[in-house]
């Protein structure tokens, strides 16, 4: 066991697990984050999906070891209130079907837009295949995706 | 499995109520669950299904549990549409298991939860909102003729005064039954019919909605569970000395499904699993091969089987026939691969056993927990949950059993987590099958018999030797075919099978409509025009083919190297005919655009028939270009979603789903957008490429 101190949603955690303890169970099992979602355990699915340092990281293969001293966005941080503009759009499309991957496709989606304002459909592909979804959204998922960056562009707009 | 069609016509449809806190409770007797069984109708309990409080809000108790199907937006807006109350004042939850919800299949499963509840919600609605109404008029001191319900209020409709449907239930819950109210015609619809977004979508987008794997309770363990790999295979001996000394791991117990590690986390649990030592009595099944059972299923298929159907004289007519043509299909195995893995959790007492899982058929899950926990029925209590996908594996209960035998030996309430290996090697499975299908067609290349035999493990049970679903779309062909005759065979093999979303449709439309289209090239016709013709009967059918075909720009002319294909398919009581625009390119199949039509009847939420379309779609397409599961000394090869990959998005093609506007009966949605794909995208394949894809997965 060892004690590892990190930022999640913007709050210091310091947890006592076995190190290799992948980031997705630290998350879900001991600090009661359970919008993160198990998948596969192998990074295939992306239904674990977090922001570590504002990068998408598959939590389900990532040791909690390696997290120390960093930041980590789950979907309960990506807004207070489901109001970030990826999950607004998401509402409007009224993508979720069981919805069980959509945390992970709702982070995914966040970094790609935070990093690429306006995504082509190829940036979408290229961002998002990583993320399985068996209920098959992926159409709405993508004009979802176009849609909150309209929403980011306005957003910019209004604060410029 | 096709539903019955709804029947109500016991006049104690509706019991009300007074709640003790002052509300107006209803509650209403479905007649699909005591009429599957043969049973006496349940008793109806007031409190069964809608209590409107005296704090305005209307708690609508969900019967159907929600798998990602849209049944709890679909049946709240059946009870609003009559109600009249607003939208947002309705709460809805998951029912408990009681006999009034479905009996033993409570649940949801054969595309029947909006058609089964389209009548009893809105009759339930209708009289609620007149018992509303002359509550209110008797406060106002008029007749219920010059009151109306609206957005939740009863309006006297001179004065304007209004009183809303919380002040005036516990007046409404002294009246009587009003026997006969009648129900809107389908013009004066306000909700059905329109696109209402689902109730679940904020709760989703926030990572917020409560699902199995989510739930715990005070001093909760978490468990793994190891189970032999061979089919039908058992514990012969373990050693769980390396387990036990793992960090966080509490306990190793062996239960009859296997042996299960029981830790502090759901980390510690899977390792206390990986480093447990297990030695297998394999049985008898250690050498089945998908070879071998491809090569018995192709025997099977050599010999006559049960008489499934026999219309006709089909001997004779193929004796006679100008042109014979013959052609051979498989279909292999295939897991479920919802997105959530198995779970439950399980608190057991000697007096009580509860259950929080997501579950298709919370009645199963109610019975697997009896017989596991040996506590008498009314002991044993299921709380439904979400469930992260079902696609008809969430019907069984063999999760809960496992989990039940955890908690029972635990003696502190448990979670147990199946992982996504658990989950592709110890489904229930779509059965494999192989199909002879032999035509005669005439000098004109119409077809004058259809014949052939299926193989195909049965596991909705046999009728005069025959599986209804294995023989569905090949004993009973949609086209005006005047000799028939078609032969099954149930194989006999120990790999369990189980519903998958379509069910018998997911591989015989497959099936079906290639050969029609093997019939169409043999006849040297337009596969469109050939279906046509031999539709002319059948109009619904007809009607979908003829708009698909304006909608896609049938025989217009498509981008350099794109073709069409087309398929149809009657199932769950809806028609659907779908064309996959594909092209082939370095040797890779893309399908870049699939033009849906589906006649389901009254559409109830059109937003939710356009989801269950795409997602139906986008679930065939995965399985057509490269769903298989593997049989390999007894065991399934395929480990997890490298090698069992479902379509991604950057494969997605454009679906255009289009809605035939209709009033008749609400039929299925939830599958039928799943059967039609496959075929269609081979048939398209052979068009591009002059190869009859026999076989799926597709391999060019």
């Amino acid at each position: 066991m060892a004690s590892i101190t990190f930022v999640v949603n913007g709050q210091e955690e310091t947890v006592d697990v076995v190190p290799e303890t992948p980031l997705l169970w630290v998350l879900r099992d001991t600090l009661a984050l359970t919008g993160t979602k198990f998948g596969c355990g192998l990074a295939q699915c992306g239904a674990c999906t977090v922001h570590v340092d504002g990068v998408p990281t598959r939590s389900c293969v990532t040791q909690v070891a390696n997290i120390a001293g960093r930041s980590v966005t789950t979907i309960e941080g990506l807004s207070p209130d489901g109001s970030h503009p990826v999950q607004r759009a998401w509402a409007e499309a009224d993508v979720p079907q069981c919805g069980y991957c959509q945390s992970g496709q709702i982070m995914s989606a966040a970094a790609l837009l935070a990093s690429n304002p306006e995504p082509t459909d190829a940036d979408i592909d290229t961002a998002m295949r990583g993320n399985i979804c068996r209920c098959g959204t992926y159409q709405p998922i993508r004009a979802a995706i176009h849609e909150a960056a309209r929403k980011l562009a306005g957003a910019d707009t209004e604060d410029a | 499995m096709t539903g019955r069609p709804i029947r109500i016509d016991r006049r104690d449809f509706l019991k009300t109520g007074a709640a003790a806190t002052g509300g107006l409770l209803l509650g209403f007797g479905f007649d699909d669950a005591s009429a599957q069984f043969g049973g006496p109708p349940p008793p109806i309990t007031p409190d069964a299904f809608v209590h409107i409080g005296s704090d305005n809000v209307v708690t609508l108790i969900v019967h159907k549990p929600e798998n990602g199907q849209g049944a709890e937006t679909a049946i709240a807006m059946l009870l609003a549409e009559e109600l009249e109350c607003d939208w947002n004042q309705i709460r809805t939850e998951f029912a408990p298991i009681a006999p009034i919800y479905g009996g033993p299949l409570q649940g949801t499963f054969g595309s029947m939860g909006v058609r089964t509840s389209f009548e009893p919600m809105r009759r339930t609605g209708a009289a609620a909102r007149e018992m509303l109404v002359q509550a209110g008029a008797a406060r106002f001191g008029v007749e219920p003729a010059a009151c109306r319900a609206e957005n939740g209020a009863v309006v006297n409709g001179a004065s304007g005064e209004r009183l809303s449907f919380g002040e005036l239930a516990a007046d409404a819950a002294q009246l009587p039954v009003p026997e006969g109210v009648p129900l809107k015609a389908a013009s004066e619809f306000r909700l059905i019919g329109k696109p209402v977004p689902r109730r679940d979508t904020a709760l989703k987008v926030a990572g917020k909605a409560t699902y199995g794997i989510d739930f715990v309770r005070p001093n909760m363990v978490y468990a793994s569970l190891v189970r032999c790999p061979v089919f039908g295979g058992k514990v012969a001996s373990f050693d769980a000395t390396r387990a036990r000394g793992m960090p966080g791991v509490k306990d190793v117990i062996e239960i009859p499904q296997g042996v299960a590690v029981i830790a502090d986390t759901t980390w510690a649990a899977m390792e206390g699993r990986r480093v447990l030592d297990v030695s297998w009595d394999e049985g008898e099944h250690a050498d089945l091969s998908s070879a071998a059972i491809h090569a018995h299923l192709g025997a099977l298929i050599d010999e006559p089987g049960a008489v499934a159907s026999d219309v006709g004289a089909a001997d004779a007519a193929l004796e006679t026939a100008a042109t014979r043509v013959e052609a051979d299909y498989d279909a292999p195995y295939l897991a479920h691969a919802p997105m959530e893995p198995f779970n439950a959790v399980a608190e057991v007492t000697d007096t009580r056993c509860d259950v929080w899982t997501g579950t298709q058929i919370p009645g199963l899950a109610h019975s697997s927990a009896v017989e596991a926990s040996g506590l008498a029925a009314d002991q044993v209590r299921i709380h439904t949950l979400y469930m992260g996908g079902g696609f008809g594996s969430r019907g069984g209960g063999s999760w809960v059993a496992e989990t039940v035998e955890i908690a029972k030996r635990a003696g502190v309430p448990v979670k147990l987590l199946w992982s996504r290996e658990d989950d592709l090697q110890h489904d229930r499975y779509r059965p494999a099958s192989r199909v002879r299908l032999e035509a005669g067609l005439d000098g004109e290349g119409w077809p004058v018999a259809w014949t052939g035999r299926a193989a195909c493990s049965s596991f909705a049970g046999l009728r005069n030797g025959v599986d209804r679903e294995g023989v569905a779309d090949l004993a009973d062909p949609h086209y005006a075919i005047a000799n028939v005759h078609f032969e099954y065979h149930e194989p006999g093999l120990p790999i369990p099978t189980n519903y998958w979303r379509s069910v018998g449709h997911s591989q015989n439309t497959f099936f079906a409509e290639s050969f029609i289209d093997e019939l169409a090239a043999e006849a040297g016709r337009d596969p469109v025009e050939y279906r046509r013709r031999l539709l002319a009967d059948n109009p619904r059918l007809l009607h979908v083919l003829d708009l698909a075909a304006e909608q896609a720009g049938w025989g217009a002319a498509l981008p350099a190297g794109h073709f069409h294909g087309v398929a149809v398919t009657y199932c769950f009581g809806s028609y659907n005919a779908q064309i996959a625009e594909v092209s082939v390119e370095s040797g890779r199949v893309r399908v870049h655009r699939v033009t849906c039509v589906v006649d389901c009847g009254t559409a109830v939420n059109p937003a939710g028939v356009v989801q269950q379309m795409q997602g139906g779609i986008v679930y065939g397409l995965s399985a057509a270009l490269r769903g298989r599961i593997t049989i390999d000394r007894g065991r399934v090869v395929e480990t997890n979603f490298h090698q069992y990959e479902p379509l991604r998005i950057d494969e997605m093609p454009v679906v255009d789903v289009h809605i035939v506007p209709s009033d008749a009966p609400p039929a299925g949605i939830g599958e039928v957008g799943t059967p039609a794909i496959a075929p269609a995208v081979t048939n398209a394949l052979y068009r591009a490429t002059g190869k009859r894809i026999r076989s799926l997965p597709i391999s060019l």
